[in-house]
């Protein structure tokens, strides 16, 4: 009997990498899901975090697909591993603080060590030629390949007959007849594919599979980084990052507003390792603090603190000021008007 | 057969699955798993998670703000 031809399949939860794994299932291989979390991937979280969010059912898309399909799902947490790659990508950024080139070649590697350490026979990933400008071009997909590691065991089923033959087709575990000539920017005929298949309500998201491609979030990350004179991060601070209106009135600290009950909620639970302030004379929200304060920066922040809150036009309004640790005080500041307040301190 | 908690609490998703995921690989088949989780979007992830790699869900539900999770691990 011979032996069942395995591949990994990277999920990302969109609609590329469904189809692509169907394509390659169809002709007989067993395929495995994976999807990397970076902990910048726009699943889950922030859904869970704002309010507003709740009334769509919530899913995980890459838990969704390989239920779709059919198939086993290895969720990698790649947090730590993926902090060189945000940090020094070797191709640079796209339009934002999206390293894809770097990116991908980095998750390709992954599934790389996976199968070797699996037996499994190749990768399979959802890629198409020319859809984005950046780590999808004709020129950048082989570098992909070979940076990775990967080389022809990677294989690209919607656009496979735009590249050179994989070993996958060498070897004649797929036909290469079987596989697509996708190419470029239209989405057609992966929405004719997935009709003909019957795959509806797949998720299409707008921006990319993660929140570094969002302008907001960028300029909020190369703000944190700025301000601390590095690029390390934490988890907190880039679920942070997630939430909130940041506004930064100096380069040692910086205050989070929650926007809505769900952040309310979800900063909550920072409260015990940042400085927050709250007003107890009105309603008001949440902030969070990051940073080194010093006391007149703290009063500064609980002036801003109460701009935000009911009494923003009172003459006075009372805060209670938490610090971790060494409990709490309570001020009594004259709200800051919104005309004092420099565009430049919106992050 | 043993049974086994997680403390999947304060965790936003999909971290509880992930730490599911890795704690069901060392068990062996038969062994039953509580998950205990506060982000609600535990109660489908962990579930789908469970019901696409083959294990048993033998409850799943949300109280005001924590989903409580029961998996027997099957192989
Ligand atoms: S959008 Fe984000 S996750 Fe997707 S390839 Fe680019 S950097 Fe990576």
């Amino acid at each position: 009997m011979s032996r069942q031809i395995k591949a990994v399949s990277l999920i990302s939860g969109g609609l590329d990498s469904l189809l692509a794994t169907r394509v390659v299932m169809d002709q007989g291989v067993h395929v495995e899901g994976i999807n990397f979390f970076t902990g910048f991937c726009v699943e889950g979280h922030t859904h869970a975090i704002r309010k507003k969010d709740r009334a769509k059912p919530k899913r995980n898309n890459a838990l969704w697909v390989a239920e779709q399909l059919g198939i086993k799902l290895h969720i990698i947490d790649v947090i730590e591993d993926y902090k060189d790659v945000l940090i020094n990508p070797k191709h640079g950024y796209g339009a934002n603080m999206n390293p894809c080139h770097d990116c991908k070649t980095f998750m390709v590697s992954k599934a790389l060590e996976w199968i070797e350490r699996n037996e499994f026979d190749f990768i399979i990933t959802g890629e198409v030629v020319g859809q984005r400008p950046m780590s999808q071009r004709k020129d950048t997909m082989p570098v992909i390949a070979r940076e990775s590691g990967a080389g022809e065991r990677l294989l690209r089923p919607l656009c496979a007959q735009h590249l050179p033959e994989t070993l996958p087709e060498q070897m004649g575990w797929v036909m290469r007849e079987q596989l697509h000539d996708f190419h470029g920017r239209s989405r057609k005929p992966q929405m004719a594919l997935a009709q003909q298949y019957g795959f509806e309500d797949y998720a299409q998201p707008a921006g990319g599979c993660c929140f570094l491609t969002d302008e907001n979030y960028s300029k909020k990350l190369v703000d944190l980084w700025d301000a601390r004179g590095n690029r390390e991060y934490e988890m907190d601070d880039i679920m942070l990052l997630k939430v909130g209106r940041h506004i930064r009135p100096s380069r040692n600290f910086k205050l989070i507003v929650a926007r809505e009950e769900g952040e309310v909620n979800f900063m909550q639970g920072y409260r015990n390792r940042f400085i927050s302030i709250k007003t107890t004379s009105h309603s008001g929200p949440l902030v969070l603090v990051d940073g080194q304060p010093n006391e007149q920066d703290l009063q500064l922040a609980a002036r801003i603190t109460a701009r935000y809150s009911k009494g923003k036009l009172a003459d006075e309004v009372e805060l209670e000021v938490c610090r971790p640790d060494q409990g709490s005080m309570q001020v009594k500041v004259k709200p800051m008007p919104a005309a004092e307040m420099p565009e430049a301190w919106y992050v | 057969m043993a049974h086994f908690e997680l403390d999947a609490t304060g965790l936003l998703c999909p971290m509880p699955v992930i730490r599911t995921q890795d704690l069901v690989e060392d068990l062996s088949c038969g062994d039953t798993l509580e998950v205990l989780c506060t982000d609600p979007g535990a109660l489908n992830d962990v579930s789908a998670w469970c019901r696409i790699n083959g294990h048993k869900l033998i409850d799943a539900k949300q109280d005001e703000d924590r989903v409580i999770i029961k998996i027997q691990v099957m192989r």
